[in-house]
């Protein structure tokens, strides 16, 4: 079996960070993180989690943003 | 953002030669959020609607200012994070950019998240040098610790770069001055990015190949040109096809990307100097507002706060209002005599027509008046988006959109605002789903209907505790329409409007003191009167129906008694009866006027008239059969019927359908009927 040897960007709790590694998003959705300056390289910090765990919040380059965990899933990232 | 006269003017500018030929023209660009439209409304002194959450602006809005005598054609693009994606804000920005080369294109970037807003700056000097960068809420910034060294920014970009702050007047004049001195010597150093060697020659080919701009030969590139939209010239073509065959579409669109982030970064870690990275202030009150546990306490808090301000506050100036209209009935049916109009005409005009306008005028602008400016407050504030981020969840299991609890917070004021509202939804299905959705949620104009039927027949003697239970029963049935407004997203994602929910990204701004006046002023301007406009526009001929139908008589009953009879023995399947589903009918132009029309039928009078008190209401009501069940029905059938015809109207010219027009008026009837006949079905025998 392939051992996951990554993190997904959902996976961090409230206050933690990680570097992004890959994005393994296509399309729209991909092009939309890139315009809010999510690519490889770039840290981001969990700043919390809506009351129902989806959304999360997100601090990435000086803005919070709100992903579902469906998307945020696809963001590879290191801690 | 709703009904604005931004979107009126943004009608009225396509097409229409918006600006003078004589004028300048300065675009005005930027990321969503960032004060842009403070920065217009400064500039301009129109009143185009801005608000604390993103993708507000979608219709082009314009504005025009004198300085130095000349005048200037501002125009308001809309907010947008790049210019690369394909999405109707980007696409409407980049092709006025590309195709109307303004004189002068100001970015407007938010000072405490530079680095993001100069992505798209360095998007838009690829497509001109002719670029002023306005690093906005250098305040707000400044009370964060993040320091901006704007010369060397200056420096960096090559172009003139200004730091204001848009709530001070000075910085205006200082930004005028500065439009002035930029549209008079364009910057000839501006710089552009430098991406990796196969893509530079590849645009070098391009442009050689007759592509007008570096910009233009990116989009070629990064192998996302629309269907009919650039098109390529034919010695250019084969350079695209060429470097796509060495790295896909795909790759070239990542390097392009990262480019411009990495050249963003280093350019932001010039010249941007944080001291304490974090706002904590925001962090603290985000982990109440959208904590586990107060996250929806708060939040049906406040609603309902906002309603009781409203009704509270409305009752008074209601009944002034109302009074003051009425005293002028008798001078006007004088006046009219006097003049010579019949008798016939005289009544109809007046007891007809002025008497149902006025009453739709002073049950409905105080209301709104308090509800709008109370509501935009909370976006002003940035609470707004939170709402979004706390729902999201339950809008995603029923395959839609987030923001659609935006629009229905807005539907509470007004569904038609709501409506409109709904432009700030990306995915066209998803957007559809809450245009037809929004009717669910009971606008002002039906509260007073809820609030009447909760007090006569579902709380008890007039206490303390009764007007908790009274709040408490109206928390319900907001409850209920939301979650019905869930139910029905939820059927169509799974029948007429089936997909899988688009992505998501929502932005949660920093908590802004609000602008209390400025709040006011635009609130009053752009939704009370707009909305308040429509709605008399279609009162005045309502009035003349109604009254027509009560003051002509077939045989030994007018024409209202008529229709009643027609119609009671399908109310009376609904839990309710003729008169009952009369009033609903004829208060298709304003749900104001069901209670009001309903009396007139029960006290069979030929004018519609007010009531004096709740108790004198509830007899009459008794003394013609109703019962708590009815009340239930009337209830639910107020929560789902047809929109009213400003909301129906205001849905054919969003959505550009008549069919879909046709599915927002039949689906909430259906679901209503469906839902009273059950109702009545099932406690009818309990009686």
């Amino acid at each position: 079996m392939i051992s996951l040897s990554y993190t997904p960007m959902c996976a961090l709790s409230p206050g933690e960070c990680g570097t992004v590694s890959d994005i393994t998003l296509g399309g729209a959705m991909r092009r939309r993180l890139q315009d809010i300056g999510l690519i490889p390289g770039t840290s981001v910090r969990c700043v919390g989690v809506s009351p129902l765990g989806d959304p999360r919040a997100y601090e990435i380059r000086g803005a919070v943003i709100a992903l579902r965990n469906d998307d945020a899933e696809a963001v590879h990232i290191t801690r | 953002m709703g009904l604005t006269r931004t979107s009126l003017t943004a009608e009225i500018g396509r097409g229409a030669n918006y600006t003078d030929k004589h004028d300048c023209v300065v675009a005005l660009a930027g990321n969503p959020n960032v004060g842009k439209s403070t920065v217009f409304n400064a500039l301009t002194g129109m009143h185009q609607h801005t608000g604390n959450w993103s993708g507000k602006t979608v219709g082009t809005a314009f504005g025009r200012y004198t300085y130095d005598e000349r005048t200037y054609s501002v125009v308001d693009l809309p907010g947008t994070y790049s210019l690369l994606t394909h999405s109707k804000e980007e696409d409407a920005a980049k092709d006025f950019l590309v195709n109307e080369t303004p004189h002068l294109t100001v970015v407007v970037s938010d000072a405490a998240c530079l680095e993001r807003n100069l992505n798209l700056v360095l998007q838009i000097l690829e497509v001109t040098p002719k670029v002023l960068l306005c690093v906005n809420l250098i305040d707000e910034a400044k009370k964060r610790h993040i320091k901006i060294d704007i010369g060397k920014l200056k420096k960096h970009l090559g172009i003139p770069v200004i730091a204001i702050t848009a709530r001070s007047k000075k910085d205006i004049e200082r930004l005028k001055e500065e439009i002035t001195r930029a549209t008079d010597n364009p910057s000839e150093s501006a710089y552009t990015v430098q991406y990796d060697d196969e893509i530079e020659k590849a645009i070098t080919t391009l442009r050689e190949g007759g592509v007008g701009t570096r910009f233009e030969a990116l989009r070629l590139l990064d192998g996302t040109p629309e269907a009919g939209g650039d098109s390529v010239p034919s010695g250019a073509a084969d350079a695209v096809a060429a470097l796509q065959i060495a790295r896909t579409a795909a790759e070239l669109s990542d390097e392009i990307a990262k480019a411009l982030v990495k050249t963003a970064e280093f350019i932001a870690k010039e010249v941007v100097f944080v001291e304490k990275a974090t706002d904590m202030r925001r962090e603290k009150i985000d982990r109440v507002l959208t904590g586990r546990i107060f996250a929806y306490p708060v939040m049906l808090l406040l609603l309902l706060l906002i309603f009781w301000i409203t009704i509270v506050g409305a009752n008074y100036p209601s009944s002034f209002l109302s009074n003051l209209f009425s005293s002028f009935e008798m001078p006007i049916c004088r006046f009219l005599q006097r003049l010579g109009v019949p008798q016939f005409f005289t009544e109809m005009l007046v007891f007809g027509m002025y008497r149902v306008l006025y009453w739709v005028v002073s049950v409905m602008l105080p209301p709104m008046a308090i509800f709008f400016p109370l509501f935009t407050l909370l976006e002003d504030v940035g609470y707004l988006p939170r709402i979004a981020y706390n729902l999201d969840r339950c809008f995603h299991k029923c395959s839609t959109c987030g923001k659609q609890a935006l629009t229905m917070c807005m539907g509470f004021g007004c569904n038609a605002a709501g409506v409109v509202g709904c432009r700030i939804i990306d995915s066209p299905r998803e957007r559809l789903i809450a245009i037809l959705t929004n009717n669910f949620v009971p606008c002002n104009g039906r509260f007073p209907l809820l609030i009447a039927m909760t007090s006569m027949f579902f709380i008890s003697a007039d206490t303390a505790a009764s007007s908790f239970w009274g709040a408490a029963f109206l928390a319900a049935i907001i409850i209920f329409s939301v979650m019905i407004t869930l139910f029905v997203s939820s059927l169509l994602s799974k029948t007429l409007l089936r997909g899988v929910p688009s992505s998501f990204t929502l932005e949660l701004p920093p908590y802004r003191r609000p602008q209390i006046l400025s709040v006011l002023v635009r609130s009053l301007l752009d939704r009370t009167i707009f909305v308040l406009g429509r709605a008399v526009a279609v009162a005045a001929p309502a009035g003349i129906v109604i009254w027509l139908l009560a003051n002509i008589n077939v045989g030994d009953a007018s024409l209202f008694a008529h229709l009643t009879d027609l119609l009671n023995p399908l109310g009376k399947i609904m839990g309710m009866d003729g008169v009952i589903l009369l009033a609903f009918i004829l208060g298709f132009p304003a749900n104001e006027t069901v209670i009001p029309i309903m009396m007139m039928g029960y006290m069979a009078e030929g004018t519609i008239k007010g009531y004096e008190s709740l108790s004198a209401l509830k007899t009459l009501l008794e003394a013609n059969g109703w019962t708590w069940v009815t009340a239930l029905t009337v209830v639910l059938f107020s929560l789902m019927h047809w929109p009213c015809s400003t909301t129906l109207w205001t849905i054919k010219k969003e959505s550009g359908s008549l069919k879909w027009t046709a599915v927002a008026f039949l689906l909430p009837t259906v679901i209503g009927a469906i839902t009273c006949i059950l109702v009545n079905f099932v406690f009818g025998f309990t009686l």
